[in-house]
C-alpha cells in the first residue's frame, strides 16, 4: 500500500520503526575522508530521518552490516568455546535499487552455495529493507546494463518529493505505523533510473581464454593493490579468519574474521610464503572475470550489480568498466591465437 | 635633483635599486594564494607604469620592476585594489604597502588542493597575516602542509607544520598492512603489526598522516583537531645559517598565532639600537638575551593543549663562517 506523508509525519513513522529496529542508512561522516578536512558518505546506524544523505551514492557499501570488515565469531579458553552474539533487534536497512541487488548475490555466496553462514544468517533473518528511490543516477553507475536500476523485492521503498515523501509499503509489520497515523494513501512506485549515461556491455563470447590476452599487462604498473574498489564493492564476499590469543600462553582468545580482497598482499599467500598471484595485472584479471564470468557460470546471474563504486573509489583512475569494456578486444586477441 | 626618502620608501615595499631613480614595487601575497584577476592588475600596473617586467619573489610575491621614482604615487594607488583582494592590513587607503620588515608568510598549497596537507595553509596563512600586519620588525613566518614540508619552513624563524593524531577504529580494519608498509618508507616507521592490527607508537608518530590517507577502509582517520609543530629560529644569511629545530609538537593553531604575535614586544624590547636601519633579524636578538628570556615573553599568555610538547633543551648549530663566533 502506498502513501504520501510530510517530512513530520515520516519521522513519527521512523520513530516508532526504531522502537524495534535499529535503522542503518548512508551518512555523512565528517572529516573522516582520506584527505584533511573531507567526508565520508558510508553506512552507519541513524537515529533521526535527517542523518540519512539522500543525495549521494555512498563510498562504501551496505554490505559492512551483513558482513562486518571486522567480525568476532567467537571467544576461546582451553575449555571450550562461546559465540559471539548476534543482533539482538531486527535492523532496517536503506538502500538503492543496485544494493538491494547486490543483496541477492551476497545471500547465494553465504547461503545457498554451499551449508548455510550461520554468522551471516543471524543478521540476514533479522533484516527489512527500505529502497531509496533513484530519480537520477551518479557519476559512473551502469545498473540499467547490470539489469538491477528497478526493484521489486522491498519492504518499503520511499520517493524524496518536495515537501515530502511518498512511500510504498509492503511489510505489514513496517506499514502499521501509516495505518496507526491514519496517513494519506496514494499510488507510489519507486522511483528508478531507466538510461544512465554510461553503459557496459559483457561480451557474449567472453571465455576464461581471455586470461592470457595483454589487456591485463597495463595495471602491473597502474594498480597499488590498495583493494579499495574490493572493499567498497557490495558483491564483493571474500573473508579471511585469525585467532589473536589473550595472554601469552596462548589458552585464550578470539576468532575473527576479516573482509579479504584478491586485490590485497596476502591473499594468495600459501603455507611456505609461495604467492600465486602477485601482479597487479593478475589480480585485476582474477577480480574482473570474478565479476562477469566466473561467478555467473555458478550462479547463472552477474555478479557485478554496475553500482560503480569500484571506479569511484579508485585512487589510481583505474576504471573496472572500462576494463570491460576491453575484454572484447582482449578476447579478439587470444582467438587470433588460436 | 631627485630628492627621495629612501627610509619611507622601503617601509613603503619599493626597493632601492642599482638604477638611479628607478625603484621596484613588492606586492606581497600571503599564503601565496590569489584570483587569477590580481595577474593581470600586476601585469597593468608593470605595463603602465614600470619597465613590463615582473619578477616572481623567492617569498610568493611579484616584484614589479623598473619604476620611475615619481610614479611611485601613482603606482600605490594602483595597487589599492589589490591590497583589498588580498586582505593585506593597511593603516591608510591609497597609500600602498605599509611595511617590508616581518616579511610576507609563505605557506604552500595546502588542504585545498594536496592531498597530504594536514590544514588549509592559505587560512590559517591569512589569519596570522591579520594578527601580526603591518610590521616593520623583521620576522620570518611560513607555514607547511605536513612534514614533507614542501613550504621549508625550517629556513624561517616561526616554521608551522601541519599535524594530525590519527584516530583507529578496530572495528574498520582489515590487517591489510598498508598503513605499516607506508609509514614505514614515507615516514618514521612508528606502525607495526601486533595481532593484526597497527599499533601506533605515539613517541615516534609525528603525526604525518600517511597512514589515513593509506588506509583503504577509513580505519585510520585524522583527529577532528588540527594540530601543528613549530619549528624555532632558521635563518639564511652572511652570519651563521641554520635550520630552525623542534620548538611544540602538538600545537593548536590559537597557541601557533599567539606565540607569532608575542614575538613583536620581545623584539622591541632587546632589538639593537644601533642595528642598521632599526632592522634587526630576530635570531640574532636572541642569541643575545639567551633563549630562556626569549621563551619568557613569547609564551606570554599561551595556553597550549594538555597533548602539546615543548622540546628541550633548545639548542642550534648551523654553519660558522671562519672567523665568526
Ligand atoms: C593432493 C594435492 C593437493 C591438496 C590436498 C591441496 C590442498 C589444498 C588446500 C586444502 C587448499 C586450501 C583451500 C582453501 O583455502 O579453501 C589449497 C589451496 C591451494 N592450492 Fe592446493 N592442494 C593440492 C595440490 C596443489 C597443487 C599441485 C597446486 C599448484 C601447483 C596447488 C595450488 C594451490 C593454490 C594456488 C591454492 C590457493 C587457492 C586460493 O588462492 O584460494 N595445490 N590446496
Ligand atoms: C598430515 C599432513 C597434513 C595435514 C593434516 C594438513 C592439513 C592442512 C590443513 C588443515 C590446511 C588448512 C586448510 C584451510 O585453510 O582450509 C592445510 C592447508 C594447506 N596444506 Fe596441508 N596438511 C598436511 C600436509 C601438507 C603437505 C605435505 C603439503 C605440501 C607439500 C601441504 C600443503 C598445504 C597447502 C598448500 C595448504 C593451503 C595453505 C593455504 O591456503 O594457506 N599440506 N593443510
Ligand atoms: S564491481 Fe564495481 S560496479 Fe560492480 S558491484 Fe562491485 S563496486 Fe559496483
Ligand atoms: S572480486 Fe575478489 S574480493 Fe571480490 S569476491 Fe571476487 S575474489 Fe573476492
Ligand atoms: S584497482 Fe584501484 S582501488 Fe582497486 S586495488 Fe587497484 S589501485 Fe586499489
Ligand atoms: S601519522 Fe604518520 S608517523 Fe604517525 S603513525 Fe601515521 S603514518 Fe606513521
Ligand atoms: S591500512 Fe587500515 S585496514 Fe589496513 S591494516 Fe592499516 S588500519 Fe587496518
Amino acid at each position: 500500500m502506498g502513501y504520501a506523508v510530510s517530512l513530520e509525519k515520516f519521522q513519527t513513522v521512523f520513530d516508532s520503526w526504531r522502537k524495534k529496529y535499529d535503522v542503518y542508512a548512508p551518512k555523512v561522516f565528517e572529516g573522516t575522508g582520506r584527505f584533511s578536512e573531507t567526508d565520508v558518505v558510508r553506512y552507519g546506524k541513524v537515529t533521526d530521518l535527517a542523518d540519512i544523505d539522500w543525495n549521494d551514492r555512498s563510498e562504501y557499501s551496505f554490505k559492512d552490516i551483513l558482513l562486518p570488515l571486522s567480525q568476532t565469531l567467537l571467544y576461546f579458553t582451553e575449555h571450550g568455546m562461546t559465540e559471539s552474539e548476534g543482533p539482538t533487534r531486527g535492523t532496517i536497512v536503506f538502500l538503492r535499487s543496485c544494493d538491494l541487488h547486490a543483496v541477492k548475490r551476497l545471500d547465494y555466496m553465504f547461503l545457498e552455495n554451499g551449508p548455510e553462514d550461520s554468522y551471516y544468517k543471524r543478521v540476514r533473518d533479522g533484516l527489512k529493507f527500505v529502497l531509496m528511490g533513484c530519480d537520477h543516477d551518479f557519476d559512473g553507475c551502469f545498473c540499467v546494463s547490470m539489469g538491477t536500476n528497478v526493484s521489486t523485492d522491498y519492504d518499503a521503498a520511499v520517493n524524496v518529493r518536495s515537501g515530502g515523501f511518498e512511500i510504498d509499503c509492503k511489510d505489514p509489520e513496517l506499514a502499521q505505523a501509516f495505518l496507526d497515523m491514519g496517513a494519506a494513501e496514494a499510488d507510489v512506485t519507486p522511483d528508478a533510473v531507466m538510461e544512465n549515461s554510461l553503459t557496459v556491455k559483457v561480451p557474449e563470447n567472453l571465455t576464461s581464454a581471455v586470461a592470457k590476452s595483454s589487456i591485463w599487462d597495463e595495471y602491473d604498473k597502474r594498480c597499488i593493490k590498495c583493494g579499495r574498489c574490493t572493499v567498497a564493492c557490495p558483491t564483493c564476499t571474500c573473508w579471511s579468519m585469525q585467532d589473536l590469543f589473550y595472554t601469552e600462553n596462548g589458552q585464550a582468545g578470539e576468532r575473527r574474521r576479516v573482509q579479504a580482497s584478491c586485490m590485497i598482499d596476502g591473499y594468495t599467500e600459501v603455507a611456505g610464503g609461495l604467492c600465486f598471484r602477485k601482479k597487479a595485472g593478475e589480480r585485476m584479471r582474477f577480480k574482473v572475470l570474478h565479476k562477469v564470468l566466473d561467478f555467473k557460470k555458478r550462479s547463472g546471474f552477474q555478479m557485478c550489480v554496475g553500482c560503480g563504486r569500484c571506479d569511484a573509489i579508485c585512487p589510481e583512475y583505474i576504471s573496472f568498466t572500462h576494463c570491460v569494456e576491453k575484454l572484447e578486444a582482449g578476447m579478439k586477441e587470444v582467438s587470433g591465437h588460436e | 635633483m631627485i630628492d627621495m626618502n629612501c627610509g619611507k620608501l622601503k617601509k613603503n615595499a619599493f626597493r632601492v635599486t642599482k638604477n638611479r631613480g628607478v625603484t621596484s614595487a613588492r606586492v606581497r601575497v600571503p599564503g601565496g594564494h590569489l584570483r587569477a584577476d590580481v595577474l593581470g592588475k600586476v601585469q597593468e600596473i608593470a605595463e603602465t607604469y614600470g619597465s613590463g617586467e615582473v619578477h616572481l619573489t623567492i617569498r610568493q610575491g611579484f616584484e614589479i620592476l623598473g619604476i620611475p621614482f615619481e610614479k611611485v604615487d601613482e603606482v600605490n594607488k594602483a595597487l589599492q585594489p589589490i591590497i583589498e583582494e588580498l586582505g593585506i592590513n593597511q593603516s591608510e587607503k591609497g597609500r600602498g604597502y605599509d611595511s617590508s620588515g616581518t616579511r610576507n608568510i609563505m605557506a604552500c598549497v595546502g588542504n585545498r588542493i594536496c592531498p597530504f596537507a594536514n590544514y588549509d595553509t592559505t587560512a590559517l596563512a591569512e589569519r596570522i597575516e591579520k594578527a601580526i600586519f603591518p610590521n616593520d620588525l623583521h620576522v620570518k613566518v611560513a607555514l607547511t602542509g605536513c612534514p614533507n614540508d614542501c613550504g621549508k619552513v625550517r629556513m624561517h624563524d616561526f616554521g608551522i607544520i601541519g599535524m594530525t593524531e590519527p584516530q583507529f577504529d578496530p572495528t574498520r580494519c582489515i590487517s591489510c598492512g598498508a598503513c605499516v608498509k607506508k609509514c614505514k618508507q614515507l615516514s618514521v616507521e612508528a606502525l607495526k603489526m601486533d595481532k593484526n592490527r597497527p599499533v601506533r607508537n605515539v613517541e615516534k608518530c609525528i603525526g604525518c598522516g600517511v597512514c589515513a590517507h593509506a588506509c583503504p577502509t577509513r580505519a585510520w582517520t585524522r583527529s577532528k583537531t588540527q594540530y601543528f609543530r613549530m619549528t624555532l629560529l632558521g635563518r639564511s644569511g652572511k652570519k651563521n645559517p641554520r635550520m630552525g629545530i623542534d620548538f611544540i609538537k602538538w600545537a593548536d593553531a590559537d597557541s601557533v598565532v599567539k606565540i607569532i604575535s608575542n614575538v613583536y614586544a620581545y623584539a622591541q624590547k632587546y632589538i639593537d639600537p644601533e642595528a642598521p636601519g632599526g632592522k634587526e633579524h630576530i635570531g640574532y636578538i636572541v642569541d643575545r638575551t639567551g633563549t630562556e628570556e626569549f621563551l619568557r615573553w613569547i609564551m606570554k599568555d599561551v595556553n597550549l593543549p594538555p597533548k602539546a610538547e615543548i622540546y628541550k633543551p633548545l639548542y642550534w648549530d648551523g654553519i660558522r663562517y671562519s672567523g665568526l663566533k
